[in-house]
């Protein structure tokens, strides 16, 4: 069936903030099936509140709306821009429920819209629970037995019946959120009744405990015409009873026979054809270790994280594909793009094994819960490629980058054997390390699966890996023994310290006898055809395939690894438009990245795409067969900045801003000279390493002091002072992460926090925007509602600015980016950090102005002038918009989190609010961010003493916005002194109605919860934050951020109607 | 060609062991280095990939491979181990080439070893090849003769004219049953002719209800008629379709009997050239689970399992005789055809899948229906 000549005009929906659960991927997809739809010649409009994203750029689309994702704004887009269709497959779960409700409410009927890429009818089937069964049933799929319940007694009466343990599943929740097993009644009813308020229905599925199955995972294409195929096959090495996003999963399934992989293949077609789905689908199934018995637990009738996994893990573009469906073709008629001979109606052929790991945000959260579960909790994941297994699982544990590059990265040989076995039986994020250490102690196979339910072909794949560990430290170091543990893809240097030698020896060894990394291709086919698109992997003792000669001058771009607290989707665009700006100016591109959920490893974004780790041993592979004429390593974040010593030591020139440079931003001492030399003020400061010298230094200087270790991202280890005590407390802290660095003491100013992000090309400077955070310093620039234009500060603080950017980046050399944090008291500026590098806010600050940084920072690495460039030079006019950042949080999926905020950062997206008023776009950022309020207008306040006074302005605030205030004892005292109407409330260890009681209530808006002073140490506190979160109430932890929100509901209450801004209109330079 | 030395690890005693080198060598001299798996004698043979992620065991006992070592693209082979699922008492490949073979075999049905199965039946093998490199030179260069040994002072001058000499020889003759033997069944009664037939044929058509008689090759048309059967069914099989000239003109006398006849792989070639149709040698053919074919009535796309190295080429076959049925959508050769004035269908792929997808089971209702019966298998997805 060739394109629907009806379909012109398509809007997409993104899939908004990037929170667990909901990443990067959704802007891959999205990315890569709006080029598909621009390709057709189809005009797309699109929605998405996240501004990070290369989705939002007006290159991939036509109308770009960086509004808030809710429905009545999709309305207003669809009135004003009048599609004729509504792709709403790409966008998540978010995007599905939205394009449900706008089709279940008429909306879209009475405007003439159609949904294309699924139906109404095919979302219900499919997510809704009991529809979902009632359609396994009539096919003959099994499902575990289960029931949607909309009440608690329900649930117990059900679960009475066919016993505990029992899964709970909330209808419409994105990664799983309150979902949990039940061993008993105490923990059903717990999980039940958050369960049931989480999800947007109102109702949870309880269901038979299959924890200790195999999960298997299939990706489906269908085509409107009913044919189908499945495009890759996915077994978890965990059992069920971990979330899929946090298991350990290969691709392809490795120990299911012909008979198993085709039953669910087979049923997988089966279902998505009963589905009538058209597009893309994951199914998920449990399967029994010793049985053909299988259930399905669940289908996702739209692109997902596992279909982002695939996509990159076979080299088909399911996203592409997909598009192409939703506008008519059949799969028959869709090329192959990989191939450029076959087609889409083939289903790819792997010669190598893919392993993904998930990437765990327990380093930012000390205090979380590690042990994983049906919860989500990964930010973000790595793959790694091999011939084998092992190789595959060694390369991707050291593209986690979590300083652990061997199954002896974490230590458990103190452990007994019978510690061990009791370890075994947690499940968190070093299990593996565990079964490692459970092989060396002689802990028998049958005895490890016995506990993890973890296959035994696995368990002996990491004892393949720990006998090699033995082998290395036991024997002469061979060639032959060489080979074979590099063919396990053992790091030089850990074989030179498992053999006691130096790292060099090792390399020089493999290189005198011809040891190096070969190179082959990810071809959908296993080398049946010749494949036109290259994308490689590295293996040890095999064929190379790359080829590294080529006519034109080559550049390497480094990516930024996978998506953490603090490292996200921002450094990928930066890398993928840093990539395109390059092929512009007609270098042939190299991309070396290893985050399957990003656009920069989509295979068309570089001229080449090595799927590799980023570590120096792995980049020098790649350099010696490619031998670049330079790598850029600004835009990749911290991940390629850290690599910057080893490429210039393997000859390898660094476009931009020099190595040396970037140190003296970094070096403690070298900046002090810079600052010194351009004569601009920063807070005073010291650097020590004991406690002693800590606590000299701050009482010299005066409390509070901000404490910090050096050479850190997003802020980690950073706190502020008040006490000696508490210098004592956080220099323990730091000293047990870090102590190969100095750390940092400083006076802690508090001011208002300004950013810039700046061009330099060695002479001139461009700044797009001075931006303004409403938080004070103190809050992590990440964490921080950023504004632009910086709407508090004077003429004279801006021209301070713009002043001191000029001076640091020519003092610095900078060719390329970079990015200051002042703080602004009164009318004097002080620095705070420069990185003279990309940063999170780039992408924001080019759409809000229309500026392409990244696409003049990389000219002016290759040496165009901003003047030659057209450029204007200094600060540029204010753009005629307001645009707020805010950070959004997944502070929910993490139990055991402290969420107030702080020096370090712990966000994890950002969405924008942009308008010609700040109020307003203050209004649509709180919005995006999904503060939807006021729906009881209760709230809780309990602020410490410093916020007292500030406090009742904002009491004042919400109580004209007609909220009733609830307070805890002081605080109400404080408010009712200044003429508050605050009614007090117990605290959590006092009788009951307590401040708990009230917000287990659900009857709260809001809670405004200031931390005491320096770290938090009342469990009152924490435990009033965490109940907050868990019951989804918006909890606020700064003053700032509670005025910003007052401000935002005055204006709520004064507009109706918000005006939609089509960011690919903003005027460009 | 790099030498490889990929290490097969076999035992799990951490002390690597001892292990036999052995080479691969090709007819165009490509000499692959590897460890010995299965026997250690040398064997001379044509030489195929198979792009097969699953299944490696239907794949080592299907006797279409009879005359061919074959070489697995997906490298970790081994995994699940031996378990019941073959498609004939014993394998049928002359050699196999394998990237890695898993030392741990984990699977409820697990039987034994890949290992031992190899070695018990005789079959050499050689782990540790680059097969990736290996399928690119057989893509390029068109499959190739080579032979196995783990004889290291192999001079490549005396080597390459055997290699070159080599012929399967009467590969249907081997791997077709010895006597004819009977599978009951209350519904239609099907003739099997077995070429070199996969049982999962025979299980295909019990599972629906019907009572084969599976006979040998060369079995008489006379001889099946005689006995009246509901329908006929032509299995697949090893080789040269144009070598089994006898068994073409006996096809031919069961085309002409008016009996409902459904032919899969080798059948197919074989009922094609029995009515004038020619055949000819691919490049290097169609192994995998993977290949798309087109129903060229429906427009309906089917992903099949398919082993053949040889195709029928339909140009000069008129309408009035048979229609392609089936084309694959990859590089347009046929697929299947329908015979215009007989109940008469054949396909070049397989439906009885095993390994591979079973979407195209619904052919084996097709032909019951055919028969004037009805089928309720739970394949018939589609």
């Amino acid at each position: 069936m060739p394109k629907n000549p009806e379909i012109k005009k398509v809007l997409v929906i993104g899939s908004g903030p990037i929170v667990i659960g909901q990443a990067a991927e959704f802007d891959y997809a999205g990315t890569q099936a709006c080029r598909s739809l621009k390709e057709e010649g189809v005009q797309v409009v699109l929605a998405n509140s996240n501004p990070a994203t290369i989705m939002t750029d007006k290159e991939i689309a036509g109308q770009v709306y960086i509004e808030p994702l809710t429905v009545s704004v999709l309305e207003q887009i669809i009135l004003k821009e009048k599609p004729d269709s509504l792709l709403p497959t790409l966008g998540g779960q978010a995007g599905l429920n939205l394009g449900m409700e706008l089709a279940e409410s008429g909306f879209l009927a009475q405007h003439g819209v159609k949904l294309i890429g699924t139906t109404a009818e095919t979302i219900f089937k499919a997510e809704d629970r009991q529809a979902f069964k009632d359609t396994m049933e009539k096919i003959g799929e099994p499902c575990a037995p289960s029931l949607v319940v909309d009440n608690v007694e329900d649930g117990i009466a059900f679960t009475n019946t066919i016993g505990y343990p029992v899964v709970l599943r909330p209808a419409y929740t994105l990664g799983g959120s309150g979902g949990g097993i039940a061993h008993n009644e105490t923990e059903l009813i717990e999980i039940l009744t958050n369960g049931l308020r989480l999800s947007r229905v109102g109702e949870v599925l309880v269901e038979r405990c299959i924890a200790g199955w195999k999960e298997i995972e299939y990706e489906v294409m269908r085509d409107a015409a009913g044919n189908c195929i499945t495009v890759c096959n996915m077994e978890n090495i965990d059992p069920v009873g971990v979330h899929t996003g946090d298991s350990i999963v290969v691709a392809p399934s490795q120990t299911l026979g012909d008979k198993e992989y085709q039953m669910l293949r087979a049923s997988a077609l089966n279902i998505i054809s009963e589905l009538n789905i058209t597009g893309g689908c994951n199914v998920q199934y449990a399967l029994h270790p010793t049985s053909f018995e299988y259930c399905v637990i669940e289908v996702n009738p739209r692109v997902s994280r596992s279909s982002a996994l695939a996509s990159k893990a076979t080299g088909y573009p399911i996203a592409k594909v997909a598009a192409k469906i939703a506008l008519g073709y059949t799969l028959d008629e869709i090329k192959n793009a990989i191939t450029g001979k076959t087609y889409a109606s083939f289903e790819p052929m792997l010669d190598y094994c893919v392993v993904k790991l998930p990437r765990l945000p327990f380093d930012k959260f000390i205090t979380a819960k590690r042990s994983l579960t049906t919860q989500m909790k990964a930010t973000g994941e790595v793959m790694g490629i091999c011939t084998n297994f092992e190789g595959a699982l060694m390369k991707a544990v050291r593209s986690l980058e979590q300083h652990v590059d061997s199954m002896m990265g974490y230590d458990f040989t103190r452990l007994s054997k019978e510690e061990l076995k009791e370890r075994l039986a947690k499940v968190d994020d070093r299990r593996v390390w565990v079964i490692a250490e459970a092989l060396r102690k002689g802990i028998s196979y049958e005895e490890i699966h016995e506990v993890t339910k973890i296959d035994c072909w696995f368990i002996d794949k990491i004892a393949i890996l720990v006998e090699m560990e033995g082998r290395l430290k036991k024997e002469p170091l061979t060639l032959g023994l060489l080979k074979e543990a590099k063919r396990l893809e053992f790091p030089d240097h850990v074989i030179a310290s498992l053999a006691g030698r130096q790292e060099q020896e090792i390399r020089d060894m493999r290189y005198q006898n011809g040891i190096t990394a070969a190179f082959k291709m990810v071809d959908t086919c296993a080398a049946e055809f010749a494949a036109e698109t290259p994308y490689y992997y590295s293996c040890f003792g095999s064929e190379n395939e790359a080829v590294g000669e080529s006519s034109r001058k080559k550049v390497l771009v480094l990516g930024s690894g996978p998506i953490r607290i603090g490292q996200g989707i921002e450094f990928d665009y930066c890398s993928v438009h840093c990539t395109w700006a390059f092929a512009k100016e007609g270098y042939e591109t190299i991309i070396i990245n290893n985050n399957p959920e990003t656009v920069s490893t989509d295979f068309d974004i570089a001229d080449k795409l090595y799927f590799e780790p980023l570590t120096p041993e792995d980049v020098e592979n790649i350099v010696r067969l490619e031998k670049p004429d330079g790598a850029v390593v600004q835009f990749g974040g911290q991940t390629a900045i850290k690599l910057t010593q080893s490429l210039m030591k393997m000859g390898v020139p660094i476009f931009g801003t020099k190595a040396e440079d970037v140190d003296a931003a970094e070096d403690r001492e070298l900046f002090d000279k810079i600052l010194e030399q351009t004569q601009i003020p920063r807070a005073a400061g010291g650097t020590v390493f004991t406690a002693k010298e800590a606590k000299e230094v701050a009482n010299r200087l005066g409390y509070p002091v901000l404490v910090r270790p050096s050479y850190v991202l997003g802020g980690q280890g950073m706190q502020i002072a008040y006490t000696d005590d508490e210098i004592e407390e956080f220099m323990e802290i730091i000293n047990r992460i870090a102590q190969d660095h100095p750390i940092l003491v400083d006076k802690y100013l508090q001011g208002k926090e300004i950013e810039v992000d700046a061009v330099c090309d060695g002479t001139d400077i461009l700044i797009p925007g001075i931006m303004e955070h409403i938080e004070r310093t103190g809050v992590h620039s990440g964490d921080s509602i950023s504004v632009y234009p910086a709407p508090t500060i004077g003429d004279g603080v801006k021209e301070k600015i713009v002043e001191y950017t000029g001076r640091l980046a020519r003092a610095l050399h900078v060719v390329g980016l970079i990015n200051i944090q002042f703080i602004a008291m009164e009318e004097e500026v002080y620095v705070i950090e420069v990185n003279p590098r990309s940063s999170r806010t780039v992408p924001y600050i080019s759409k809000v102005t229309g500026i392409p940084i990244v696409d003049l920072a990389t000219r002016a690495i290759l040496g165009q002038t901003l003047k030659g460039m057209g450029c204007p030079t200094g600060l540029a006019p204010e753009a005629e918009y307001v645009a707020v950042k805010m950070p959004v949080f997944s502070f929910e999926k993490l139990r055991g989190a402290e969420i107030s905020l702080g020096p370090e950062m712990k966000s994890t997206g950002e969405c924008l609010g942009i308008a010609r008023t700040f109020d307003e776009a203050l209004y649509k950022a709180f919005l995006g961010a999904g503060v939807q309020l006021p729906k009881y207008k209760q709230m809780i306040m309990t602020v410490r003493d410093a916020d007292k006074p500030e406090s009742v302005a904002v009491a004042k605030r919400f109580e004209a916005l007609g909220y009733k205030i609830y307070a805890t004892r002081s605080t109400a005292k404080y408010l009712n002194k200044y003429g508050v109407e605050a009614r007090r409330i117990n605290k959590i260890s006092q009788e009951s109605p307590n401040v708990m009681d009230l917000i287990l209530g659900h009857k709260i808006d809001l809670v405004i919860d200031t931390p005491t002073q320096g770290r938090d140490k009342s469990r009152d506190g924490f435990l009033i934050r965490r109940n907050a979160i868990e019951t989804g109430v918006y909890c606020i932890t700064a003053m700032d951020t509670a005025n910003a929100l007052a401000e935002s509901l005055e204006h709520a209450n004064a507009k109706e109607r918000l005006d939609l801004i089509d960011i690919a209109k903003v005027k460009n330079i | 060609m790099a030498q490889l030395t990929l290490f097969f690890c076999q035992k799990s005693d951490g002390k690597g062991g001892k292990y036999m080198k052995a080479f691969l060598i090709l007819e165009d001299g490509t000499v692959f280095e590897g460890t010995s798996i299965g026997s250690a004698r040398e064997v001379i043979s044509e030489i195929v990939f198979n792009t097969s992620m699953t299944g490696y065991l239907e794949v080592l006992t299907d006797p279409s491979y009879a005359g061919q070592a074959v070489a697995m693209t997906y490298p970790l082979i081994g995994n699940y181990g031996v378990t019941p699922d073959m498609e004939s008492d014993r394998p049928w490949v002359e050699g196999y080439i394998v990237r890695e073979l898993s030392r741990v075999s984990s699977n409820f049905r697990c039987q034994g070893t890949v290992q031992d199965f190899l070695a018990d039946h005789g079959i050499p093998g050689i782990a540790g090849v680059d097969t990736r490199a290996l399928t690119k030179i057989l893509r390029e260069k068109g499959t190739m003769n080579g032979m196995i040994t783990t004889d290291g002072g192999y001079r490549l001058e005396e080597v390459i004219p055997r290699l070159k000499a080599y012929q399967a020889g009467d590969v249907v003759g081997r791997a077709t049953c010895k006597s004819a033997s009977t599978l009951k069944g209350k519904g239609k009664r099907v003739a099997l002719l077995d070429l070199g037939a996969k049982k999962n044929i025979a299980k295909s058509l019990q599972a629906r209800g019907c009572g084969v008689t599976i006979y040998p090759a060369h079995t008489t048309a006379e001889e099946i008629l005689n006995t009246h059967p509901d329908g006929i069914m032509l299995s697949n099989g090893p080789g040269d379709p144009k070598e089994c000239q006898g068994i073409i003109q006996e096809i031919r006398k069961l085309y002409e009997s008016g009996a409902p006849i459904f032919a899969i792989c080798l059948g197919h070639q074989l009922m094609a050239l029995a009515n004038g149709a020619d055949t000819y040698k691919m490049k290097y053919g169609h192994r995998g689970g993977n290949h798309p074919v087109k129903d060229l009535e429906t427009g309906r796309v089917y992903i099949s399992s398919q082993n053949h190295g040889y195709v029928v080429d339909v140009k000069h076959l008129p309408p009035s005789v048979a229609v392609p049925s089936f084309c694959n959508v990859n590089d347009g050769t046929n697929e299947g055809l329908r015979y215009t004035n007989k109940p008469v269908f054949t396909v070049q792929f397989h439906p009885e899948a095993c390994p591979g997808p079973l979407d195209s089971g619904y052919l084996f209702d097709k032909f019951i229906q055919m028969m004037g019966g009805s089928s309720n298998a739970k394949e018939s997805r589609n």
